[in-house]
């Protein structure tokens, strides 16, 4: 097993094949963040190589580089160990590289033949697409790969598992060399998932090269040759699955030191403040209950499609319930929209920040008052002192840089719109706030900011509820985890059960 | 709270306006002159009334294109009624007109939010649906000037310090809107509604109630322009303001109220308004042909969404930086 980063490695398997296609020293930074430092990474006919690494490794930076939808900064892409770049997606495709991506990118109100063929349409003698012989193509291609689906449907009316039969028909017919699965599986069901993986044999048996990303173990050390291990943009080890265990993937993929960046704090845990019974949905999650303390962080661990952030919405009123019940200080409540939520001390602060988060277009102090305009106004009539007030003691209270509250906060820098979705949320004056990934997409100085600040909350009595993937964070953050798998709570890990390995085990079910 | 009203955008409009008047001066020099400027403000009443109505439409990423009918459908009511009973005092006559016109537009917000149909299918639809009703009440006749009550006809006309009423009422309402879109939690729901949806539910504001007031307003304002129209025109029949809702999006488009949702103010309606009623005024008595006034109406309109669309795009670039990092 090599272990030694920014180091490239050839011939990887014993075999003195040519990579088809490979990466070698690419660097990309954006804005503050170096995504990628000098990663290799090749790819062999007819071998799979599983990409694994903890979200914001550089996985999906990989990915965009590899279709040349991002350039890289330094490095290069070889194609049959030639350098080539790929200053256009274009460019990726005519090298036979092609991506099946986590939801996959196709046209619902398209036919499946029009999809496979969309962009390369076999033509008739007058230059209009021959629709006869694209739906015999695309029959053909679909039982190729044992794929029982009518050309003529419509996407939309097919499952998520056939859509990827689409996808995977759409990268053959381009005549792929390179097929890159970005998370295939994530939202597959058990069954479906066998067939993909019988897929993917049937393409390794054609010679394709396959790069697939895969958070599940089990599934790896079943379909990969070749794996390669990223932690925060790094290449951090690679080489021949059979050589590997699963122990050592893991500590490859979360090995680091955890403790020394977050917030020392000794947990001073008081009353029960939330307790959840039983919660379910018919199709996302089911039978959550859990307690939730005053003055603690409680975090919620789990892969992505875990269920987590659907739990936490339905927790806030957002989306109904088919079962469960909530009791607040001892006290039944019925959470029936965010309206309910906020009104008996919940708040979410949602994972999208541009999307479910700040109103861009609104000044800070406008943002910060939204959740609380009954309580500064009277008969619907604002009172503008009072909002002022509110909205500039909790921008002080979290240290949001900014020229005037008046400033819009489409204006401001990730971090500081953070705190202003933060800091509306305190000034409704909470008991539990829950916070979906708080750091994603956060610099790293904004970052240590939230957390001194969630470790704060703790201490003022606050109960924190923090989902987040990040196992440094959750390990570094949490009093307890809960990880979820698959729509359920399958551990409560607390003190000494609170490690790395521990949680990735229980996540992906190994 | 001045500061924030007249933004940059509001000050670009009034820039525009005064050089747009400057060079109507050198062709014309009794344009610029105060009666005949009160003349165009007058004028322009109905205009800046619907775009007040439709700003708050827009803000909240819907658009009404029934107003024009609804003003019709409304004129042609309160018409027919005064020729019913001539005795009946204006200020019933108004009530009817807001509460119809109020009526109108809450089916229109029914649709949108417990049907979730798109706002332009709906008013593209009450649109056709208000006309033809019209045609239903009157059988396609006019209700003319001699058969209106003089007080009905007089009521817009009326001179308070020197302004016809029709003028005040639009003083009016840019004043009291003015005050329900800064100052109200109403007011509020509008942009947080439009500007991030989901954020605005989050923050406990039903977005489709919220959306159904704003029709709602929309639909007032246009019944009561349906009274103001007919008896300032003296006349009433199917087809009166046809056409006229394109005008009103126009006015708003022109006054930097963003089509996505959630950017507008009532300054810039006005402005918007005012711009479009300068030059469909000015047009003709600078001796442009009506081509060409049609022309240079379109392309001011080109040209102020061009301008709100340079503005809005360094935002969307800062935004995209961060969904890169996120990545």
């Amino acid at each position: 097993m090599l272990q030694h980063p920014g180091i490239t490695t050839t011939d990887v398997d014993t075999t003195k094949a040519v990579a088809v296609l490979a990466l070698d020293k690419v660097t990309k930074t954006f804005p503050g963040v170096k995504a990628l430092s000098e990663v290799s990474l090749s790819l062999y006919p007819g071998k799979v190589t599983a990409l694994i690494g903890e979200n914001g490794a550089g996985k999906s930076t990989v990915v965009k580089i590899l279709t040349g939808i991002y350039q890289p900064d330094g490095g290069q892409i070889l194609v049959d160990d030639k350098p080539t770049p790929f200053p256009v997606p274009q460019a990726a495709a005519t090298h036979g590289v092609t991506a099946i991506h986590q939801e996959t990118v196709l046209f619902d109100e398209l036919s499946v033949a029009e999809n496979i063929f969309l962009g390369h349409a076999p033509r008739n003698k007058f230059g209009l697409i021959d629709l006869a012989a694209m739906t015999e193509k695309a029959r053909a291609l679909l039982s190729g790969i044992g794929a029982d689906i009518d050309p003529a449907t419509k996407l939309k009316d097919l499952g998520i598992a056939s859509k990827h039969l689409v996808a995977i028909g759409r990268a053959l017919s381009i005549d792929a060399r390179v097929v890159i699965m970005d998370e295939p599986t994530a939202a597959l069901s058990h069954k479906e998932i066998e067939e993909l993986h019988e897929l993917v044999e049937s393409l390794k048996a054609q010679g394709k090269a396959i790069l697939f990303i895969s958070h599940k173990f089990d599934e790896i050390f079943r379909i990969a040759d070749n794996f390669t291990v990223f932690r925060d943009g790094q290449l951090i080890g690679d080489g021949a699955i059979a050589e590997v265990t699963e122990a050592a993937l893991v500590k490859m993929m979360v090995g680091r030191d955890v403790s020394q960046i977050f917030p020392q704090r000794t947990p001073n845990v008081a009353d029960t403040v939330l307790s959840v019974a039983g919660y379910s949905h018919p199709t996302e999650f089911e039978d959550i209950s859990f307690e939730l303390r005053k003055g603690e962080i409680l975090g919620f661990y789990g892969l992505v499609g875990a269920g987590r952030s659907e739990f936490m919405q339905a927790l806030f009123g957002i989306t109904r319930t088919s079962a469960g019940a909530a009791e607040i200080d001892g006290a039944p409540v019925q959470i029936k929209s965010p309206a309910d939520a906020v009104d008996n001390g919940i708040v979410y602060v949602p994972e999208d920040r541009g999307k479910q988060g700040a109103i861009l277009d609104l000044p800070i102090f406008q943002n910060v008052s939204l959740p609380s305009l009954g309580r500064i106004s009277s008969k619907g009539f604002l009172k503008l002192a009072e909002e002022f007030a509110l909205a500039r003691s909790y921008a002080e209270r979290l240290d949001l840089r900014a020229a005037s509250l008046d400033t819009h906060v489409g204006n401001l820098s990730g971090g500081n719109q953070q705190k202003v979705v933060i800091a509306k949320w305190l000034a409704t004056q909470p008991k539990v706030i829950i916070l979906d990934e708080p750091t994603k997409g956060v610099d790293i100085g904004s970052k240590a900011a939230v957390h001194e600040f969630m470790a704060e909350l703790a201490a003022e009595g606050l109960a924190v509820i923090m989902v987040s993937s990040e196992i440094p964070e959750v390990l570094g953050m949490s009093d307890r985890v809960i990880v979820m798998r698959e729509g359920r709570i399958v551990a409560e890990l607390a003190d000494d059960d609170l490690k790395p390995e521990t949680l990735v085990r229980h996540a992906a079910g190994i | 709270m001045l500061k924030r009203l007249i933004t940059s955008r509001e000050a670009l409009l009034v820039g525009a306006i005064g050089l747009l008047l400057i060079l109507i001066s050198t062709r014309f020099s009794g344009f610029a002159a105060p009666s005949n400027l009160a003349n165009v403000f007058n004028d322009t009443s109905p205009l800046i009334l619907l775009a007040i109505g439709q700003m708050i439409v827009i803000l909240t990423k819907c658009i009404d294109l029934s107003v024009a009918a609804n003003l019709a459908l409304t004129g042609m009511v309160v018409s027919m009624v005064n020729v019913a009973m001539p005795g009946l005092p204006i200020i019933f006559i108004v009530a009817i007109a807001i509460g119809l016109g109020a009526l109108l537009g809450m089916f229109n917000g029914i649709l949108v939010w417990k049907l979730q149909i798109p706002p332009i299918v709906v008013t593209l639809g009450t649109m056709t649906i208000f006309r033809g009703i019209i045609f239903l009440l009157s059988d396609g006749k006019w209700v003319n000037s001699h058969e209106m009550s003089p007080a009905f006809k007089a009521f817009p006309r009326a001179e308070i310090l020197g302004l016809p009423v029709l003028s005040w009422i639009a003083i009016f309402a840019v004043i009291v809107f003015g005050i329900v879109m800064t100052r109200t939690t109403l007011g509020r729901a509008f942009y947080a509604a439009g500007g991030n949806p989901h954020a605005a539910t989050y923050a406990g504001i039903n977005v489709g109630k919220t959306q159904f007031w704003a029709f709602t307003i929309s639909g007032a304002l246009a019944g009561l322009t349906g009274y103001l129209w007919v008896s300032r025109f003296a006349v009433a029949y199917v087809d009166i303001a046809s056409g006229f809702e394109l005008d009103v999006v126009a006015a708003c488009v022109i006054g930097g109220v963003s089509i996505m949702g959630g950017i507008g103010t009532v300054a810039g309606a006005l402005l918007g308004a005012l711009f479009l009623g300068i030059i469909k005024n000015a047009l003709p008595v600078v001796d442009i042909s009506p081509f060409w006034q049609l022309a240079i109406s379109g392309g001011a309109i080109i040209i102020a969404v061009i301008l709100n669309a340079q503005a809005n795009r360094k935002k969307g670039r800062i935004i995209l930086k961060q969904a890169e990092q996120a990545s």
